[in-house]
């Protein structure tokens, strides 16, 4: 990435700024803003994992889909079995069920990620158009096996009594939840900042995405490197998936195809490969999605293809592409 | 007294359709300096690649100190003391230079852990290493760049350095403190083998020549007999070599 | 010796390359001429119309994948298109050809518009934004046929009358012929017989042009495609507005048959996977393949969800045997043997018929092909 490209930054102000015209309604105005940005966050946490996997091992995965639904059920698996806890006055209670769901999730999403590695996309790295059938044949078989583990019929998740509700900041009313999600996001994204400037497996992914070749003549096997990224993709796109069913509050199989659309839309508009970009692509996708939504119900997801199909046609590859690959 | 460090028997390297090493056999000797020449498409990077585990050998055998390595893994390869200086440099231009140095300390895992002593001797021999530490090595120039890609490779001691082509596309006052360079890194104990098209630094530091032709070695020795004879230069050296 | 010639320009010079295949093919014609005459049963009719509706649908996606290089995931979306262009304009206009006409060419401009548009954006920097961007635009036009219900019909979906010629009430003759009534639904069944027969044929021959040989070469080796002077990007935008056209065809033959169309007849997820497993199982890039995989896995998909029916009723008592099995999960059983076809049938049923030694000496060395794309991965790696 080029450091010192800011242009695509001028982006949100313009769109922040449109959407206010159109609005019209300060009030209104800033909670979608708010809302769009928390939905930003939570689709980062699932971009990020998979356009890193993508810049490393030029592997495309149509199936990340199941791993955010696999941790939005699990989580509701969770939240279900401790719903004493979920609706304990207790702050300590209700964080405690959380941090147990995340756990569960990330865990659960991390492990079935390994087995989706090893059966369906190692025989098929370097060739895409094999990528693109096979993790979308995986697509279908676990959509259908979260259908056997968890029925067809959608499951509500309840909010433990912290999260749920708002609070007035002068006139502006902030959903407790749409918070907590920005908070976690920002602490994912964070938490990869560090990954990937502090430890040396961050560095070995940065060189990684630009040049594998030398990685393994410097003497590192990229093998296991490259799994332990689809792992931790997958693992953040479980994350993902449990702060995206709580925010939903009603499951249904699907749930992570229909957000993968998303992800897809952000990855594209970052460009391929950039953390940066996906975080960038991820808070225009969720204040775009949100403003529409209130402008014109019925073109909410046409104006995310919209909002992409104008910044390809200002950047062919997306706002930050991160390699020449 | 001299050690056998490198031995290429009969290798035979095919990229896809192409037939590029028809069997290369040389050798290289413990604490030398062995130039590998030849033309241009004579398959000099290849030979390095192929000695790298970057193409697989077809056939033949590949030995480093005396350990088997053809059919190992490019990070087995180079864990056995091998490193690997690509024409292109391989830097890595996002990382900052103090993190590409990192990334070849294989067991560091923070800068601290690296041995100062020797990162003070490496920034004798590349002051620009020092000079850009903290700077994102993509925004090096051409010469700053080869200067880190050579630091890298011997930020730990290194048995063997497979270096190609680092003189092109350098000013020629750069090209001769590569050569001093190269002549202290020998001094250090360490081996290397050099592709070189620059005749000025090949005659300065080598001390074996191998000049490989269409696939094939066509000439081993000493450095100073082969470059005194005008017909083998002539025959099996491009114009880029002539004086 | 001229009948011969006139047959190989039928097919454009493309022989199916297999004895067996030959045969085949002609089977498969003869029996869908003869169907209704010699098959009872709506099932079996509507197996048939099916297969001929999805040999043009496969034999235009596999115009994109195994002669292009590239996945569409919007193929619906124009399938969709034809299907739904058809019903408004008749909902609209009125029960005339005059409408059905108006519905079909509005069908395909919308589609060569859309086509051009996605092409124009997806293609230009790399193929695979193409396969990400169509997947968020079939689910878009998705949610799009929803909820624009008093265009659409919503989930509900339209359903229509045609010209009184292809109606059920409608009577070409008066008597019967091989005891069959010839009713405007037999008409229709042979209309659709012949739209599909014309529109394969088209195909075949687009492949087979100078322009199909220049797809080739890019899905080969898009590299040296591009160095030998051939615009990448432009072919492969053209190839996707020619497949959108004929998979716009589909939809209208489709709208035909069943004079009615929704979401989930003509648009959802499960019929793009129908696609590529017909596509998979028939042989990219063979067209024919097309043909013979419809058959294949359309029959298949007909009498495999009896079997799996009466399967789990058999073991439905059995703890969690009842709920894999369940026709239910039809498309847990359809994933897997997609994802298995893909690995170990790639060749697909005409590959197997026109090669069958190569699967030995495959295994060994690696084929031109194959060794080609390496060098130039390499060299675009260089570069």
């Amino acid at each position: 990435m080029n450091r010192s490209d800011l242009m695509p930054l001028a982006l949100l102000p313009i769109l922040m700024g449109c959407a206010y015209l159109a609005i019209g309604n300060p009030a209104a105005w800033f909670t979608l803003t708010i809302a769009g940005v928390a939905m930003g966050m939570i689709i980062f946490t699932v971009a990020s994992g998979m356009t890193i996997v993508f810049g490393l091992m030029d592997v495309l995965n149509f199936g990340q889909g199941i791993f955010i639904t696999v941790g939005a059920y699990l989580s509701a698996t969770v939240f279900a079995s401790l719903s004493g806890y979920v609706v304990s006055p207790y702050l300590s209670e209700n964080l405690l069920v959380i941090l147990v769901a995340v756990v569960a999730a990330v865990a659960g999403a991390g492990m079935s990620g390994f087995l989706f590695e090893r059966l369906l996309v190692k025989p098929v790295y370097g060739d895409h158009l094999m990528q693109i059938l096979v993790t979308t044949g995986g697509l279908i078989v676990g959509e259908e096996i979260i259908k056997i583990i968890w029925g067809v019929q959608q499951v509500n998740v309840a909010l433990p009594p912290f999260l749920s509700g708002a609070f007035v900041i002068a006139d502006v009313a902030i959903e407790r939840y749409r918070a907590f999600a920005f908070l976690a996001g920002a602490l994912v994204f964070f938490g990869q900042y560090l990954v990937f400037t502090r430890t040396k497996t961050g560095l070995l992914i940065r060189a990684g995405v630009h040049d594998r070749e030398m990685v393994e003549a410097l003497g590192y096997g990229v093998r296991r490197l490259f799994v332990a990224t689809f792992v931790s993709g997958c693992a953040l796109a479980g994350l993902g998936g449990v702060m995206w069913g709580l925010y939903q509050q009603t499951l249904v199989p699907q749930i992570g195809s229909q957000m993968n659309v998303l992800v897809f839309i952000v990855i594209i508009i970052g460009g391929l490969g950039s953390t940066g970009g996906a975080l960038l692509g991820a808070i225009l996708v969720g204040i775009c999605a949100n403003y529409a939504s209130f402008i014109e119900p019925k073109v909410a997801l046409f104006s995310n293809i919209a909002l992409m199909t104008m910044i390809l046609l200002w950047r062919p590859n997306g706002l930050y592409p991160a390699s020449a690959r | 007294m001299t050690e056998l460090l490198l031995n290429l028997e009969n290798v035979h390297t095919h990229i896809g359709l192409y037939h590029i090493l028809q069997g290369v056999g040389f050798r290289a000797q413990r604490n030398r300096i062995t130039l590998l020449l030849g033309r241009n498409g004579a398959g000099k990077t290849t030979t390095l690649r192929t000695i790298m585990g970057l193409w697989p050998a077809s056939k033949g055998r590949i030995s480093f100190a005396g350990t088997d390595i053809v059919g190992r893994s490019t990070s087995e390869i180079s864990r056995l003391g091998i490193a690997y200086v690509p024409e292109n440099m391989g830097i890595f231009p996002d990382l900052s230079v103090k993190e590409n140095m990192l990334l070849a300390a294989r067991n560091a895992s923070r800068v601290t852990d690296i041995d100062q002593q020797r990162l003070e001797w490496i920034f004798e021999l590349f002051p620009a290493v020092h000079q850009f530490w903290n700077r994102p090595a993509g925004k090096l120039s051409g010469g700053q760049k080869q200067m880190v890609a050579m630091a890298r490779a011997i930020v730990e001691p290194r048995e063997l350095l497979l270096i190609d082509e680092p003189s092109k596309g350098l000013a020629p006052a750069i090209v001769n403190n590569m050569a001093e360079a190269m002549l202290k890194l020998k001094q250090s104990g360490a081996s290397i083998l050099l592709v070189e098209q620059n005749l000025q630094l090949a005659r300065e530091v080598g001390d074996d020549v191998a000049i490989i032709d269409a696939g094939r070695i066509v000439h081993t020795g000493p450095a100073d007999e082969c470059f005194a004879r005008d017909d083998l230069l002539k025959t099996h050296l491009g114009l880029a070599l002539c004086p | 010796m001229t009948t011969s010639m006139d047959w190989t320009r039928l097919i454009s010079r493309d022989r199916p390359g297999s004895r067996l295949l030959i045969i085949l093919l002609i089977a498969i014609i003869a029996v869908l001429l003869v169907a209704p005459f010699a098959l009872t049963g709506a099932k079996a009719i509507s197996i048939c119309v099916k297969i001929m509706i999805f040999a043009v649908l496969v034999a235009s996606f596999d115009l994109l994948l195994g002669y292009t290089g590239i996945v569409s995931f919007a193929h619906t979306v124009f399938f969709g298109i034809g299907a739904y262009g058809v019903g408004i304009a008749i909902i609209r206009l009125g029960a005339s050809w005059t409408s059905l006409a108006v519905g079909a060419s509005a069908a395909i401009v919308v589609s060569v518009l859309l086509a051009l548009v996605i092409g124009l954006f997806s293609l230009r920097v790399r193929a695979i934004f193409f396969s990400m961007i169509t997947l968020a635009l079939s689910a878009a036009a998705q949610t799009l046929a929803t909820q624009l219900s008093n265009l659409t019909g919503g989930e509900d979906g339209i359903i229509f009358r045609l010209p009184p010629a292809l109606m059920p009430s409608f009577r070409l003759l008066d008597t019967k012929i091989f005891g069959l009534t010839i009713d405007g639904k037999v008409v229709c069944y042979y209309f659709i017989f012949a739209m599909s027969v014309t529109f394969v044929l088209a195909l075949l021959r687009i492949v087979n042009s100078p322009f199909g040989r220049v797809l080739l070469a890019i899905r080969d080796n898009e590299f040296r495609a591009e160095a030998i002077g051939y615009p990448v990007f432009v072919f492969r935008t053209l190839s996707n507005v020619v497949a959108a056209v004929f998979a716009c065809l589909a939809g209208v033959m489709l709208s035909l048959w069943l004079r009615y169309t929704g979401p989930d007849a003509s648009l959802s997820f499960e019929i793009m996977l129908d696609i590529l497993m017909i596509v998979i199982i028939g042989g990219v890039g063979t067209i024919y393949g097309s043909i013979v995989g419809a058959v294949a896995f359309l029959v298949a998909q007909g009498y495999l969800q009896d079997l799996l029916k009466g399967a789990s009723a058999a073991l439905g008592s059995l703890p969690g045997i009842g709920k894999v099995l369940s026709p239910d999960r039809w498309m847990l059983w359809l994933g897997l043997l997609f994802i298995l076809a893909v690995y170990y049938f790639p060749t697909g049923i005409v590959g197997v018929l026109r090669r069958p030694a190569r699967r030995l000496d495959s295994s060994s060395k690696p084929s031109a092909k194959e060794r080609l794309s390496i060098v130039y991965r390499w060299m675009g790696r260089a570069r």
